[in-house]
């Protein structure tokens, strides 16, 4: 953490931003796109980009763009990106419109990231400075969480993959970071924006309500409530003033009520884009429909694929199940534990679901990457850091390694890459478990200093 | 008595008008000869230019309307009638094919080739004549009685992932026709037989004696075709019964051992054969039911071209002079046996030359002195069968197991050149070409990356590309179907068609047992709408047609068949289903587990406050009975004073969670039974 600040204090924020962006620029221009964008780790069937470019063919040739089972995007990315696909520039590579699109979209989430980094610092500073812990914990070493969420958020290699491999998840991603901005910020109609497009464009995102509605209620993140009772029970003196303000149902009704016509404005949208071809149950079946019965079995970073290649058709539905019903299991204790907590709570969500999602990427990665840089303060103590990052590290080496061993040589075999794709998914549990547990002893730790206890049980 | 017994006469004399109606109609059915059901087998021998033979078996039978004669036949296949009346088929045709049609040097211009020559595997297309929603069904059915009938796998055809709807392509151009290929069928003996059983003289006389298993499958192509063409049903008031086409094809390679041993030195000298040396047998007396039964051996044009006719120059003239004997005794080749007639080409598009056909009837020979022609070459010659005008070929592109290319590649064929710009009436000489392309849905085709190649150069796809019709495949569901109309410059010498694909991932059960060999693309067609194979004959007497010959009048589409693709898939690891779903459960109970575990995990301190919280909100017993325990478990060293309240407290949680659960059982029983 030194480390980082001294860096961060030595190079300005927007020195990096913009060598960020430059690179990004410079792989933009090599030739046919270093093949990223037909990579398993960047395209899945989802957020390919040949297969968007396949959809609007389709539909400017008049037909439904569901037509066969190539495009599973929304049909307002197609009328959106669609004309990005195919040669606008004479002499320029077909995807560069979209690239720059892509690095837009990086470099706007990069800044909401930011800007929500330093709103959810200094409510964390508010809140200690109520609970007068200002001086046991030394806030002069505190980290801009802000920038270093945004810096993370733009140089991990993920992002820089996701954006130059032409995939739809840095638009996703920054539905995502749109709907928490919103709700941290408290514009609640950019929040109900967000939030619809997100969960239209990819579904999982839907379970993002809870954090958003815990934001808008009672505000970012803050040590438990209990925490300042506690306080002022020592003080004897009740200030109502320093307490954070209870849970408020105005703002949620007001989040309700602009969800329900941001949706109805893009089913909309898409009624009448998809007018001809079947309508909106098309585009259900073939989007959310295609999410949860895990219909291609092409491989990727993701453990689904090989289980639903090999587990046998009888049991087929009950896995499903089984495996969805898992993310849904996980929200509600997560929710009564982390409740004062919410962004880090939408934290554990994203996360939690591309680890669970059927078609993960390394942009689903690169989000919850990027989040997680909002609580270096917070989880300063957290175990097996080190393992994770070069566990990280370790997998995004050895991973196209397997997959080139199998399907380009022909010698190696699914179960390496299949390996490959399980200590990735164990690497998550472990950063999401292991993220958890810092948080609660981090809260913990507050508490002890408030009752002046020692701090006991670590862990 | 009189009242009563009026409506028996009444109904006697209907009885006796229909009995009379019933009689009339059996009268005329006998008087007209075209009602009959009839049967006609000939045998069509051409020698082909590298070396072969082709011989070409043409069995038809036909069957007069179902309205004449009722359901019962003399010498038409029962079971093909009843299929046709069943499944209300318009039209349908099956071919078995083994080897590949070499369109290099076996042509592909004339009527045997471009009809004749098939894809590898199991070929079946049907046109129904039924409403829209119950074509699929039809098919089903079609597929599994064709399967049981000639002992094949054609019921693989039945899933709708194998077969197809053409939309205008395909050349009986109709809404209601289907269209499925299995490449991987291998023909054999086994469904010939069933095949030959639809003749009405079997194997056992006639022509079809000649089909000797082992010289038949010694070949290097091997097509046995059946084509149904029924009238039956049709809403036109036309109505010709059902005629039943078998046709076998065979290339094969007449043994030359004598010539290999005389003329080592010329290696130009077409083999001499003869029926008895290809097919170890001789035709001995005609097949009793045939209404004909004749042999024909077909000479090329471009073979006559090469032969010193003496009067070749002026083909006219030698159609005035057909009996003259010059046609089959002169100084390049000697038949054993002469022609009964001689047949010359009427007219062709291709001036150059005319072919000549020789007919020889088989109902002049019998047991005792059997049919065998021979013919023996006396001079090396060599010459070029009339190919389409241009070569089709296709081919994958790309390496690895994850996505690939394939390319459709089209020649033009040197020897049509001249033909073509003599088509060209203005100076814009245009080609059509017709693509026709199934692909398997796990071949996924991207269809946006359709790129036209003409003469080595990337050009613009709508340039080129007149119409397009797509249907994208759907997993599982359904094929992906292009059909694409080019139009070309008559000058080009090659195009390609190229379209780029990613490779499908299957799940283990859909694997066949070897998978590691691939998976097979169905070949795709290519048709010229603009040209017509069709051999016109000068005959006299145009009563007695014969049926092969007739067929060869018929304008029929020259077209082509690529190769068939084979496919390397990936595998997954065939023994590991349960390994997989061990492993991969392990890992979900432990994010499970360990997850949960970190949310509930208390702290001692704080369970200690949730303990005090919980007994400030409960009565005065339990809050006592808590401080109770409490200090318990605080001062676990000090002896415990009071256990048997302590084990009451405990008792009393039990009983009230038992007393909850058997609650909840009952009311689960009661809601559920």
């Amino acid at each position: 953490m030194e480390k980082v600040k001294k860096k961060i204090g030595s190079f300005s924020f927007w020195n990096w931003v913009t060598a960020s962006i430059i690179f990004r620029l410079i792989l933009i221009y090599f030739p046919k796109n270093l093949n990223l964008s037909s990579r398993p780790e960047v395209s899945t069937p989802l957020t390919s980009f040949r297969r968007l470019a396949e959809g609007y063919w389709l539909k400017q040739s008049f037909m439904s763009p569901y037509a066969g089972s190539m495009y599973h995007g929304s049909p307002l990315l197609l009328s959106l990106l669609g004309p990005l696909t195919i040669n606008r520039i004479e002499g320029q590579p077909n995807h560069l419109l979209y690239s720059l699109v892509s690095v837009i979209a990086d470099v706007v989430s990069a800044m909401l990231i930011r800007a929500t980094g330093q709103n959810l610092r200094l409510a964390y500073l508010r809140s200690l400075e109520s609970l007068d812990l200002v001086k046991q914990i030394e806030v002069s070493e505190f980290l801009f969480s802000g920038d270093i969420a945004a810096l993370i958020y733009l140089c991990n290699p993920f992002t820089i993959v996701a954006c130059v491999g032409l995939s739809t998840s840095p638009i996703e991603n920054m539905a995502v970071i749109l709907c928490l901005y919103g709700a941290c910020s408290r514009l609640i109609p950019l929040a109900a924006f967000g939030w619809v497009i997100a969960t239209h464009l990819s579904l999982y995102p839907a379970i993002l309500i809870i954090p958003v509605i815990f934001l808008l209620g009672c505000g970012p993140d803050s040590p438990p409530r209990k925490l300042f009772l506690q306080r002022h029970q020592q003080k004897e003196v009740l200030n109502q003033s320093k307490l954070p303000p209870r849970f408020s149902w105005g703002p949620v009704i007001h989040f309700a009520f602009w969800a329900f016509l941001w949706s109805v404005y893009v089913l909309v949208l898409c009624g009448i884009s998809l007018k001809q071809f079947g309508g909106l149950w098309e585009m259900f079946k073939s989007t959310y429909g295609f999410i949860l019965t895990v219909e291609d079995l092409s491989p990727n970073i993701g453990v689904l694929w090989y289980f639903f290649a090999e587990v046998f058709e009888f049991f087929r539905n009950f896995f499903l199940i089984v495996f969805h019903v898992n993310i849904l299991f996980m929200i509600l204790p997560l929710a009564i534990r982390l409740r004062h907590r919410p962004c880090y709570l939408a934290f554990v969500y994203v996360a939690i679901c591309s680890m669970l999602k059927s078609y993960p990427s390394v942009g689903d990665s690169a989000l919850y990457l990027g989040l997680l840089g909002w609580f270096v303060n917070e989880l300063a103590d957290m175990q097996f850091s080190l393992f994770l990052f070069c566990g990280y590290v370790g997998v995004s080496l050895l991973s196209p390694v397997m997959h080139n061993l199998w399907i380009w040589r022909g010698t190696g075999n699914a179960n390496f890459y299949f390996a490959t794709a399980m200590v990735y998914a164990c690497l998550q549990i472990v950063l999401v478990v292991e993220g958890v547990s810092a948080m609660l002893n981090h809260d913990r730790k507050l508490r002890n200093l408030i009752t002046g206890k020692p701090q006991d049980a670590k862990s | 008595m009189v009242l009563l017994q009026r409506p028996h006469i009444l109904l006697l004399l209907i009885d006796t008008h229909q009995f009379l109606q019933c009689w009339i109609a059996f009268g005329s059915a006998n008087e007209e000869g075209q009602q009959q059901e009839e049967f006609s087998e000939e045998l069509l021998v051409k020698p082909l230019p590298d070396h072969k033979l082709l011989a070409h078996f043409h069995f038809q039978s036909s069957a007069p309307p179902s309205t004449s004669n009722g359901c019962h036949h003399h010498l038409f296949p029962k079971a093909i009638s009843q299929l046709v009346q069943k499944f209300r088929v318009k039209e349908m045709e099956l071919s078995f094919t083994q080897g590949r049609w070499n369109y290099e040097s076996w042509g592909g211009f004339d009527p045997i080739s471009s009809s004749n020559a098939k894809p590898p595997g199991v070929e079946l297309w049907a046109v129904f004549d039924v409403p829209q929603h119950h074509i699929d069904a039809s098919w089903k059915n079609l597929t599994h009685t064709l399967s049981g009938l000639f002992c094949a796998s054609i019921n693989f055809l039945e899933s709708t992932a194998t077969y197809s709807t053409p939309e205008w392509s395909f050349p009986p151009a109709s809404g209601n026709v289907r269209y499925g290929t299995f490449p991987c069928e291998a023909v054999c003996t086994e469904n010939l037989t069933p095949w030959l059983r639809l003749l009405p003289c079997r194997d056992k006389a006639g022509i079809a004696l000649l089909l000797d298993r082992p010289s038949l499958y010694r070949g290097f192509y091997h097509s046995q075709r059946l084509h149904l063409t029924s009238t039956e049903s049709s809403s036109e008031g036309i109505d010709s019964g059902i005629i039943l086409e078998q046709t076998l094809t065979v290339v094969l390679q007449p043994n030359s051992e004598r010539a290999i041993e005389v003329h080592a030195s010329e290696k130009h000298v077409q083999p001499s054969w003869s029926l008895s040396s290809i097919f170890g047998k001789q035709v001995s007396g005609r097949c009793v039911l045939a209404k004909s039964s004749s042999v024909y051996l077909l000479l090329d044009w471009g073979l006559v071209a090469e032969l010193k006719f003496p009067n070749k120059e002026n083909g006219k003239s030698a159609a005035n002079g057909l009996t003259s004997e010059n046609f089959w005794s002169n100084p390049s080749f000697e038949l054993s046996v002469n022609p009964d007639r001689i047949f010359l080409e009427e007219s062709s598009s291709h001036s150059k030359s005319l072919s000549i056909l020789y007919m020889f009837q088989v109902e002049k020979y019998s047991e005792s002195e059997p049919f065998d022609i021979g013919l023996m070459w006396k001079v090396p010659v060599a010459w070029l069968c009339q190919q389409t005008p241009l070569h089709a070929s296709r081919f994958f592109m790309g390496s690895g197991n994850e996505r690939g290319a394939i390319a459709i590649s089209l020649k033009s064929t040197q020897f049509t050149e001249g033909f073509m710009s003599a088509n060209s009436k203005d100076g814009s000489c245009e080609l059509r070409v017709d693509v026709f392309q199934v692909v398997p849905w796990y071949v996924k085709v991207y269809f946006h990356s359709l790129r036209v190649f003409v003469d080595q150069q990337p050009r613009a796809v709508s340039d080129f590309i007149e119409k397009i019709h797509v249907s994208p495949s759907k997993d599982k569901m359904s094929p992906g179907v292009m059909e694409v109309v080019l139009k070309l410059p008559c000058r080009v010498n090659t195009a390609a068609l190229t379209i780029e694909f990613d490779k499908g991932f299957l799940r283990i059960d859909e694997y066949p047992p070897d998978a590691n060999q691939g998976f097979d693309i169905p070949s795709a067609i290519i048709s010229f709408p603009n040209f017509h194979a069709s051999m016109v004959f000068l005959e006299d007497d145009s009563l007695n047609r014969s049926p092969l010959l007739s067929k060869f009048q018929e304008k029929c589409p020259v077209m082509s068949y690529t190769e068939v693709l084979l496919v390397p898939l990936t595998t997954p690891d065939f023994s590991m289903p349960y390994n997989v779903s061990t492993i991969k459960c392990t890992v979900f109970a432990l994010y499970f587990g360990s997850l949960l575990n970190v949310l509930q995990r208390r702290v001692a301190e704080e369970e200690r406050f949730l303990k005090a919280k919980a007994a400030k909100k409960t009565g005065r017993l339990p809050l006592l009975l808590s401080k109770l325990s409490a200090k318990l478990r605080g001062r676990r060293r000090e002896p415990l004073h009071s256990p048997p309240s302590s084990s009451s407290f405990i008792n009393s949680k039990l009983v009230l969670k038992v007393i909850l659960v058997a609650g909840l059982a009952v009311g689960w029983q009661y809601f559920f039974s």
